[in-house]
């Protein structure tokens, strides 16, 4: 089974924004453009996470996401502020295919379960942000990184599979940003204990990040700033990585 | 001499992506056409059951809309039908996602829950999520929405539910390997055509086969 190429654009209001840390942010550009542009050179799927709407209690990304499927045809999984089967619908409606849900979930996890059950599993990505409190240790936060739950990452991805969610999209808080690689440990952790995919995300800055967090069990990885800023392009990551032996697909 | 713009209708049942199939097809060139009714899946000439979600709801939808003998109508009469992953599954006989469920059975097969073993790797990840490569089964693609596709084009699957091979029998039309699974990837049966895969989010080759469906049952 090939491993997948991710484009994640993290948005703020009408803008691709990148955040070090998921705290300093800078305006990217606009999502559209990245969006194409990543399509057009043969990248796996596309994540958009709303940064902002946990917080505000709004869903400004659902015209992104709409735009996006005018001229995008591979899958789009949607992110932030999603609370409910009402949000989810309307993400579905709006061209997404996977709704990636970390606050509502930690706040009702019963929610996990309602959206598996209605849209199936494969719709429903549990995203966590992970923080290290530890060797070996991990507690996941929400509202991008800012509060904290008292949750331990693994046992969480571990209810929440059993709950019905279909993926997981794992965020190292303390990577995120940083272009020094992926938390590997972290990977090794969450991907033994559960049996659906795990998505690795935060901290890749150079294409031996993603072979080592493939070699670590992660099944998807979750790239932004190397593409954003052009450091290297979605042929040359895929060419690198087969190179090395890591199993991605041809496109 | 201007040839008539294709057009295609998708059954909106509560349970699609529709934006997303009526995007691509879109992109193909197509006016695309929503139906709720009977009567608008008895006018379509090309028609499209897309679908997300378990097998028995969306058995349940066609049924409270009273869209089954339209679309049952439509294949006998050997008008181009394609059905989308949950569309394509409800086209075969039963589905046993949450309880046992009768299909359409427009075509013979059976759908079953993904192995959670596999027999070469071992225990393995579901949904199966990703790009895999199309393979035949045994006979050629022309004169099917495939006919412009290459074995080995990859396309996107995104489920946990599959056709066996062996339950659909001759009508598989394709197929593809997961850890040494063999998926039903594409079924067929006269003018009927369906795919696991998402046609719609597979990039370039996908939409090749939504532009080789529009094709079809058109006089040359």
């Amino acid at each position: 089974m090939s491993m997948r190429l991710i484009s994640r654009l993290d948005i703020k209001g009408p803008n691709l924004i990148k955040g070090i840390g998921l705290e300093g942010l800078r305006v990217i550009g606009d999502p559209q453009t990245f969006a194409k542009k990543y399509y057009d050179s043969g990248i796996d799927e596309l994540v958009f996470m709303d940064i902002v709407a946990s917080l505000y209690g709004r869903n400004n990304i659902f015209p992104i996401i709409r735009r996006a499927a005018q001229d995008v045809f591979i899958p789009i999984t949607v992110g932030g502020g999603i609370r409910s089967l009402d949000d989810v619908r309307e993400a579905l409606q709006s061209g997404a295919d996977k709704i990636a849900i970390n606050t509502a979930a930690v706040r009702r996890p019963d929610l996990i379960k309602e959206v598996s059950r209605k849209y199936g599993s494969q719709c429903m990505v549990l995203s966590i942000e992970a923080k290290r409190k530890g060797p070996g240790g991990w507690e996941a936060y929400i509202d991008n990184g800012r509060e904290h739950t008292g949750l331990d990452v693994v046992e969480w991805a571990k209810r929440g599979a059993d709950l019905g969610a279909g993926e997981i999209l794992l965020t190292s808080v303390d990577q995120e940003g940083s272009r020094n690689g992926f938390d590997l440990e972290l990977i090794t952790a969450v991907a033994k204990q559960v049996s659906i995919p795990v998505i690795a995300s935060g901290g890749m800055g150079t294409a031996a990040h993603l072979v080592e967090a493939v070699r670590s069990g992660a099944d998807a990885v979750a790239m932004a700033d190397i593409l954003h800023y052009g450091r290297m392009n979605v042929p040359e990551i895929r060419q690198y990585a087969r190179a090395e032996g890591a199993p991605v697909g041809e496109r | 001499m201007e040839r008539r713009k294709p057009t295609v209708t998708i059954i909106d049942y509560g349970m699609g992506n529709i934006l997303s199939v009526t995007r691509a097809f879109e992109h193909c060139g197509a006016t695309v056409y929503l139906a709720r009714t009977a009567r608008e899946v008895a006018e379509a000439h090309h028609l499209v059951i897309p679908g997300v979600g378990a097998f028995g709801d969306g058995m349940a939808a066609l049924g409270q809309l009273g869209l089954v003998p339209s679309i049952v109508s439509h294949h006998k009469k050997q008008l181009p039908l394609l059905g989308i992953c949950l569309g394509m599954q409800m086209m075969l006989e039963s589905s046993d996602e949450f309880g046992v469920h009768q299909g359409l059975g427009l075509i013979a097969g059976t759908v079953n829950a993904i192995p959670k073993v596999s027999p070469q790797t071992g225990p393995h990840k579901v949904p199966h999520l990703g790009w895999v490569p199309l393979k035949q089964n045994g006979r050629g693609w022309s004169g099917t929405a495939l006919e412009n596709t290459n074995p080995g084009e990859s396309v996107y699957f995104m489920h946990s539910f599959m056709a066996t091979p062996e339950s659909t029998g001759t009508s598989c039309l394709a197929l593809a390997d997961y850890n040494g699974i063999a998926i039903g990837a594409a079924v067929q049966a006269g003018e009927t055509i369906g795919c696991q895969f998402h046609p719609e989010k597979s990039g370039p080759v996908g939409l090749a086969i939504l532009s080789m469906f529009l094709k079809r049952g058109q006089a040359a």
